[in-house]
């Protein structure tokens, strides 16, 4: 607990680029996952391969990865971007499968009540399916969030800072207090991410608490 | 089956075509708010400093910021980047302008075949051989070298003083050392071109987990740096390299070539006020006594006005 | 860079030696069945038994927050725990196998609890009320009904063990991790990449296997006529794959549901 005390100053710092490096990522992979998986509905043909294709990219670990992001995107040994770009393809590979799935789950009647009532297109995407379809994109986004906090640590290993130097430092030095202190960081972080996103979905989704249905 | 076996092609295919499009600019590069991290370089700009990730490269950077900062110039620190074969990465591609390093590592870095031992021409030949771009400000008298460190018990039991006197157990024994000390040519082949010396069992073990490791008995010999204060701590044997495998190890600030104008004041008395009892007395703060490697930096810039 | 990864994959100065890509798949392996075994042994039966009595569910919620924890974190404070209490090479294979029993027992133990907990109440009653008791319900109506969920908990578990156990490389263990870890010290990314390609063929691999294994055992009944099925599209939510792992269980899901196919296992299982 010394140790922690005497280093609140660090450890907010780290966090927040922790916060960053696995944030910008959710939001990013987000975006990129929406039309992937609309797609992967639209055309059937599309969702097996999209789906395997989203599942091998999570099979390629994580340090492996990061390392090569320079070769692949030409940036620099010590850029962040490596890491977030890491984050966005990991990010993608979940939530493709979640948001074709929570698609999937809009029961076709309401689909065709909307068509009976000149919902079309676009309006009918944003309007009515991708709605109903947030409990299911939101559960996903859960487990990205928090498999993304416990990844992006692994980014010291390559010299990008964020909550994870504590613990290759604390092995180093063989500091207990700080590498409990990391892992206790990441943990509280991915429960704030957690209760986040499970705050959006509540506010997204208000007829769900009106029926008494858990959220 | 056939599914099973299109799915290990795309696998195959989709790895390899990942790592194929080099050099892409992808936008999602560009877009990321946080990439600044890495500091611009250019003129009299700021400069990063970069460490390797063992305890006494990131004191060092700590210090070498603290005094160039106590010059007025505009300095960071990057710590934990890696093993040399990163860090210097970072300093071509510009994330960092500084890092310390040490002399005769970096001419083996850069020469396979490198000889030189004594200390003055183990500088100049490595001034020779660095990339253009690169520079050495003034070497100091502070030596951290490689160094085969075994507990008291085993130098006592197989009366062990120098490398070479491995050389009849070393069979039986395991080495632990950093990955990279597997492949260097003044790590593992180095043992057994120079000592003839080539341990049973080499196990890749690094910062406290290396140290404990040989002090319970997991490993029956180290590779660990002469100013670790975990040798004195836990009563080490370093073995003596008398055939001078690991050369001279003297300690150097290796800059940017377009920034070493700025840094050298600074840098360059750093360098003076180093000698190898000074970082061994600093690395044990940060080592043992668990402080700050900041605060060390911040205490010994100011005992010697250079802060 | 393919050229070079793909010269170094059919390269035998790779394959071959004590510490060639053959002996450290074998040890990849090794550690990873050794800690989905260790993990299955203690989390099916809870799994089984918060199921099958309703109570202590808060266990499946604490699982399941494991997956918080950062691996390496995990990892390097078990090493400097447990390290000095052990001698010989079990001080680096018991820290690092620890670490991987703790990060698949999530998986398990969700696809365990919420296969049992999806079992048709009535099929449990029809059990009963034939004068099955306690066991004889679990082991003839509750695990086989729970069988897909249970075997797609673990497809999750290997593939997650398999990527992660490369951390293991960090405190001194072989296993693939070993390219990855000297590959990035020593400036090889070959390797690095090499290695990489190895370990996601290798679970896909594994994926593929187990997904064999699923088909046989899992009871016709369940899968009822399993050719088309994933393909009927929009009726047909595929969502049970991800869910055992991350919702601590809901009764609107059916076994039934829990559409596979090779590789879509994964989506839900990296670490590290």
């Amino acid at each position: 607990m010394e140790w922690v005390n005497d280093h609140w100053g660090d450890i907010f710092a780290l966090a927040r680029s922790h916060v960053w490096l696995a944030g910008l990522p959710l939001v990013l992979g987000l975006l990129i996952a929406l039309p992937l998986g609309w797609a992967a509905r639209r055309w059937s043909r599309l969702y097996p391969v999209l789906i395997s294709a989203s599942g091998l990219l999570y099979t390629i670990p994580s340090l492996a990865l990061f390392v090569l992001m320079p070769l692949i995107l030409g940036t620099r040994v010590l850029d962040r971007a490596n890491v977030v770009v890491a984050m966005t393809i990991y990010t993608v590979a979940l939530l493709v499968r979640t948001v074709a799935d929570g698609l999937g789950s809009v029961p076709e009647a309401t689909l065709q009540a909307a068509r009976a009532m000149g919902y079309k297109g676009l309006r009918r995407f944003f309007g009515v399916e991708l709605p109903l379809a947030v409990p299911v994109i939101a559960a996903g986004l859960r487990v990205a969030a928090v498999s993304n906090v416990s990844i992006v640590s692994v980014a010291s290993l390559i010299g990008v800072s964020q909550l994870g130097n504590l613990l290759t430092d604390g092995y180093d030095r063989f500091i207990t207090a700080e590498i409990v202190a990391g892992i206790v960081a990441c943990v509280v972080l991915a429960l704030l991410f957690d209760g986040l996103i499970l705050l959006g979905q509540r506010l997204l989704t208000p007829w769900v608490r009106a029926q008494g249905g858990r959220a | 089956m056939k599914r099973m076996t299109a799915v290990l092609a795309l696998t195959t295919t989709a790895i390899l075509g990942l790592s194929a499009c080099g050099g892409g600019g992808d936008p999602l590069a560009s877009e990321s708010p946080t990439a600044s991290g890495s500091g611009s370089s250019g003129g009299g700009g700021s400069v990063v400093v970069g460490s390797a990730d063992f305890p006494e490269s990131e004191l060092l950077a700590e210090i070498y910021a603290g005094a160039l900062k106590a010059k007025g110039v505009d300095a960071t620190t990057k710590p934990r980047i890696g093993s040399r074969e990163i860090y210097l990465k970072a300093l071509e591609d510009g994330s960092i302008q500084a890092i310390p390093e040490y002399t005769g590592a970096l001419g083996f870095f850069y020469d396979k075949n490198f000889k030189e031992t004594d200390p003055e021409k183990v500088y100049t030949a490595v001034e020779g051989l660095l990339p253009a771009d690169f520079a050495m400000l003034e070497k100091s008298a502070a030596e951290d070298n490689d160094s085969i460190v075994v507990t008291k018990e085993t130098a006592d039991s197989k009366k062990l003083k120098t490398i070479a006197d491995l050389k009849a157990s070393a069979g039986e024994m395991s080495l632990g050392a950093p990955p990279e000390f597997q492949k260097r040519p003044q790590g593992v082949p180095g043992l057994q071109s120079t000592y003839g010396v080539t341990f049973k069992t080499f196990r890749p073990l690094t910062g406290q987990g290396l140290v404990q490791a040989l002090k319970n008995g997991q490993v029956d010999a180290a590779n660990i740096f002469t100013t670790d204060p975990s040798i004195a701590e836990n009563g080490f044997v370093s073995l003596e390299d008398t055939e001078k495998l690991f050369g001279s190890q003297n300690i150097v600030p290796l800059v940017a070539k377009d920034q070493s104008e700025q840094m050298a004041p600074a840098l360059n008395a750093v360098s003076k006020a180093l000698t190898t009892e000074v970082i061994a007395e600093l690395l044990k703060q940060t080592v043992i006594d668990k402080k700050d490697a900041k605060d060390v930096a911040a205490q010994f810039l100011k005992d010697n006005n250079l802060g | 860079m393919i050229a070079s990864i793909l010269e170094w994959l059919t390269s035998s100065a790779t394959w071959s030696g004590e510490a060639g890509l053959g002996a450290r798949i074998v040890e990849h392996l090794w550690y990873s069945l050794l800690a989905v075994v260790i993990a299955a042994a203690v989390a099916v039966p809870l799994g089984l038994w918060v199921g099958h009595t309703g109570r202590a569910r808060w266990l499946v919620s604490l699982a399941n927050s494991l997956r918080a924890v950062p691996t390496l974190g995990l990892l390097f404070a078990v090493a400097l725990w447990l390290g000095p209490k052990i001698s010989g090479e079990l001080a680096f294979l018991i820290p690092s196998v620890v670490v991987l029993v703790i990060l698949v027992i999530p998986p398990i133990l969700s696809g365990v609890y919420a296969g049992v907990e999806a079992v048709d109440p009535a099929t449990r009653d029809a059990a009963r009320g034939m004068g099955m008791r306690g066991m004889e319900v679990v082991r003839q109506v509750e695990i086989p009904n729970a069988l897909p969920l249970i075997l797609s908990g673990l497809r999750s578990a290997f593939l997650q063990v398999i990527a992660t156990a490369t951390v293991a490389a960090y405190i001194g263990l072989g296993g693939l991790g070993r390219y990855l870890v000297d590959g990035i010290k020593t400036g090889d990314y070959v390797s690095t990449a090499g290695g990489a390609v190895v370990v996601s063929v290798l679970a896909l691999l594994v994926d593929g296997v187990l997904a064999l294994v699923q088909r046989l055992v899992v009871s016709p009944g369940l899968t009822g006529g399993r050719t088309g099925r994933t393909r009927r599209g929009r009726s047909e939510p595929t969502t049970a794959s991800t869910s055992p792992t991350t919702s601590t269980g809901s009764s609107t899901r059916s076994p039934a549901r829990s559409g596979m196919s090779a590789g879509d296992g994964g989506v839900d299982s990296h670490a590290t």
